[in-house]
Formats: C-alpha cells, structure tokens, sequence
C-alpha cells in the first residue's frame, strides 16, 4: 500500500509527465533510494554526508524543486545529477516516495 | 601439530573441551540491515553465533582489541558497541552521536575514538568501559579517522578542509594540532603501514593532501595534483574508500573520484605512477589481497553488478567477476587499521578478521 501510494499520486497530478514506471521498476527504484540514495544520506535517510531526507525535512521543498534537485544535483556540493540514470518520471516517483513515504 | 596439540589439550580438560577455543580464526560479518554481527570461523568455513541489536549498521566498520577477543562496532546511528567474540555477547554499547562515520582503536588498545557527523567531531572513550574520556568538537562532519603511533588519533574535517592531530600521550586531555588547507573536502584518508603518512582524498579538488606525522610541525603537501588532467569529472554516486597501502611492497593503489580509473602512487617519494588503469566503473573500494598480489575493485552504481581483479605488478585487469545487479558494495575488509598491530600481521589490512 506505501508502494502504491505514491503511484497514485503521481496519476492524480498531471505535471508528472511521462510513463510512469512499471512496479518492477518501482521496487528497483525504491532499493536505489535505500541503497544508492542511502550512501550519502544514509539508509534510513537520517542524513550522512548528505542531509536527512526524510518527509519532515523536505516540507519545505516543493515536489518540482526536490525533482530538478535529483536529476540535476546541487552544483557545489556532492550531490550528482542523477539525469543520465533517471527518468524525469523516475525521478517524480523518487520524489514522491521521499516526501510521502515510508522512512523510519 | 597445531591441531594434535590442541586436541591433546582438550583431552586433559574434558570438562571444558567445547569451551576453549582462541580468536585467530574467527571474524565478524557486518549485517547492516538487520544491526547484527555475524561470527565467523575461518577453518570451520562456518557461522558459529549472531550478536544482535547493534542498531543501525548500514554504513558500519570495525576495529579489534589487542588481546583480539573484542570487536568494537562503531554504526551509523552513533552507536559504539563492544562485542565478546568468545561469549558472542555485547559487552558495552553507547550511543555517543546523532550520526557516525567511523572509529579507531589506539596503538595500546586503552582508547576507542569514533568519528561523528552529527555532532560534527571525535569522542574518544575507554576501551575498557566505553566511559567517555574526551569530546573534541570540530565544527564539521569528521572522517578519515586512524590512529597513529603513540596514542594518537588523526582525522579529517569535510566543511573546513583541515587535519586534526589528537595526542593523548600525555593522559585524557588531547593535545591537538591543526593543519589546515590540506585541500576542499577530505572525503577518507588512511595511514601508512608504519604511521608515517596520512593521505586524505579530496572531493572538491583534483588531487589528495599527504601529511608526513614524522615531520615537526607537520603540514600537508598536494600529491597527485591534477590527476583528472583538467577534465570534468563524472557524477559521484558514490563517495570512494581509501584501503589498501603499500602493495606489491612499492606502489599503493587509490580510487579516482569521478572517473573510471585506478591510480598508482610509489609509497616512499608519494609521486603519482604514470600508470593509471582503467576500469569498469567508478572504483569504491580497491583492496589488496594480504600478499598484496592483487587488487579487488568494486564500483559505485549503476556498475554495482561487477568486481575486478587487478594485477599489482602489471596494473592490468586480469579478472571480471559478475555477482550480480544489487551485489553488495561493502567490502568486508574494511577498518582494522591499528597501528600495534600492523607489523605483526603480514599485508597489514584485516578487518573482519581480529
């Protein structure tokens, strides 16, 4: 059901545009957040090197904002452009599972 | 004979024949998921025990009493946790900060440092108790922490850009010294063989800082300047590891941030190889076999799936092995760099393996 919340979101908001992943892809996409995302923020997403990425600490983002921050990073700092690796609908799918989800 | 004596041994101690046993074949397995530590038996090839409820263990390492029968486990919760190989019990645990990188052990086993993000800084506790002995606040997120010879601990600020020199020599107030400018972003750093050298890789400059700790004072000099060739670095997506000193006796092998590279330095002038090898992805760790003979290499995502074999005298890939997409990423060697030890155990690097 976490799973597919954000799924829902995503159809219910038009901007998201592109195909939406398939849920094979989704359950990839949400290791890539644990794991690969976790590397810096940890896996948990309390923060690491880079800030926590809980729901609570990306309130204040809204859902575009924290999408161009993942495909396009934040040039001076390390966080990478994920672009050459995402979707811009991936990276909608990502955003909403961080600022919805199921973070401890 | 080893084994006959033993059993010879056993036979005249009935009562405690399953009892008995060192610690020079067994390891640790870190379980980073569920925050346990598995227990390992390198003869036995098998799992002998679990210790669990270490918390948050996903970006976790640890280091090893002298005596070898205790592992220190520092999380990434904060946690400290002290673990009884023998009894496969946890013989202390502390949860000493918000957020943690990594720790060290010192030269005499008294003192146990943690290097923490949140609170930016080191804590440095008894290793007998784990009672807090030192809290040195630094203002940034703290890595790159070893220890060096004569109780004391070097480590890296990420913000500021600087080495810290804690000496606790003199008793549990440190004297610290300052280098500053070693460069934008120590991203790890490690520490020769024999507690000379500390090397700092650096994230937001091409090149990494090497500090002489022999030199009085010591400052850190620009190694590898330039190593990228002024060219734009790829998307890190995952910060590299510093393992892996002084293979094939001459030449050590470091991670290129940001590009599908290995590089080779000679160990004594500190001068950049011209050899550089090329790899399948962008290297996280690059760790050498105990003899040194060769370099295992893992890889940031999405080239995750993969590990190469490199051979030290060429450089050259001569094996690719395939575990599969989402293999694990963490290398179990890694931590372990006690300087006591170091000498005594040959190719120096053993992590999971007190």
């Amino acid at each position: 059901m976490l799973r597919l919340a954000p799924l829902l979101a995503l159809l219910a908001a038009p901007a998201a545009a592109g195909a939406l992943p398939p849920l094979d892809r989704a359950a990839e996409l949400e290791h890539l957040v644990r794991q690969d995302c976790g590397a810096c923020h940890g896996m948990t997403l309390a923060g690491g090197l880079g800030p926590d990425i809980r729901p609570a600490a990306l309130a204040a983002l809204d859902r575009t904002a924290l999408v161009s921050v993942i495909l396009d990073g934040r040039p001076g700092t390390a966080m990478p452009p994920w672009r050459p690796l995402l979707s811009e609908a991936e990276a909608a799918w990502i955003a909403e599972y961080l600022r919805t989800g199921d973070a401890p | 004979m080893i084994r006959l004596l033993a059993f010879l041994l056993l036979a005249a101690l009935p009562a405690r024949s399953d009892e008995l046993r060192g610690t020079g074949d067994l390891g640790v397995v870190v379980e980073r998921a569920t925050g346990s530590l598995l227990i390992v038996d390198r003869s036995e090839r098998a799992a002998i025990g679990r210790v669990e409820g270490l918390g948050d263990l996903s970006h976790a390492s640890v280091v090893f009493s002298p005596d070898e029968r205790f592992a220190y486990v520092f999380g990434r919760d904060g946690g400290l946790s002290k673990v009884d190989l023998l009894t496969r019990e946890v013989a202390g645990r502390v949860l000493q900060a918000g957020n943690s990188i990594g720790g060290a052990i010192s030269d005499d086993g008294s003192l146990v440092a943690v290097s923490n993000y949140d609170p930016g800084g080191v804590r440095v506790f008894d290793a007998e108790t784990l009672a807090p002995v030192a809290d040195i606040p630094t203002g940034s997120k703290t890595l790159g922490l070893v220890d060096a010879p004569g109780r004391r601990f070097v480590f890296s600020l990420w913000e500021a850009g600087e080495t810290w020199i804690a000496d606790f020599s003199a008793g549990p107030e440190p004297a610290i010294t300052r280098i500053p400018g070693i460069g934008a972003n120590p991203y790890d750093a490690l520490i020769s063989g024999d507690g000379r050298t500390y090397i700092a890789g650096l994230f937001g400059e091409d090149g990494l800082a090497a500090i002489d700790l022999w030199a009085e004072p010591p400052a850190a000099r620009r190694i590898l300047d330039g190593y990228g060739r002024g060219e734009e670095a790829l998307p890190v997506y995952k910060m590299p590891h510093l393992e892996g000193w002084a293979l094939a006796g001459e030449r050590f092998v470091l991670p290129a941030v940001g590009r599908h590279e290995l590089l080779w330095v000679d160990s004594r002038s500190l001068e950049g190889d011209r050899t550089r090898t090329a790899v399948h992805g962008q290297p996280v760790f690059a760790v050498a076999r105990p003899d040194g003979r060769q370099v295992w290499v893992n890889f940031a995502h999405p080239d995750n799936d993969t590990i190469q074999v490199i051979d030290t005298l060429s450089g050259e890939v001569i094996r690719e092995l395939k575990p599969g997409p989402r293999s694990c990423t963490w290398n179990s060697r890694r931590a372990a760099r006690r300087s006591g030890s170091r000498s005594a155990t040959p190719g120096g690097s053993r992590s999971t393996t007190p």
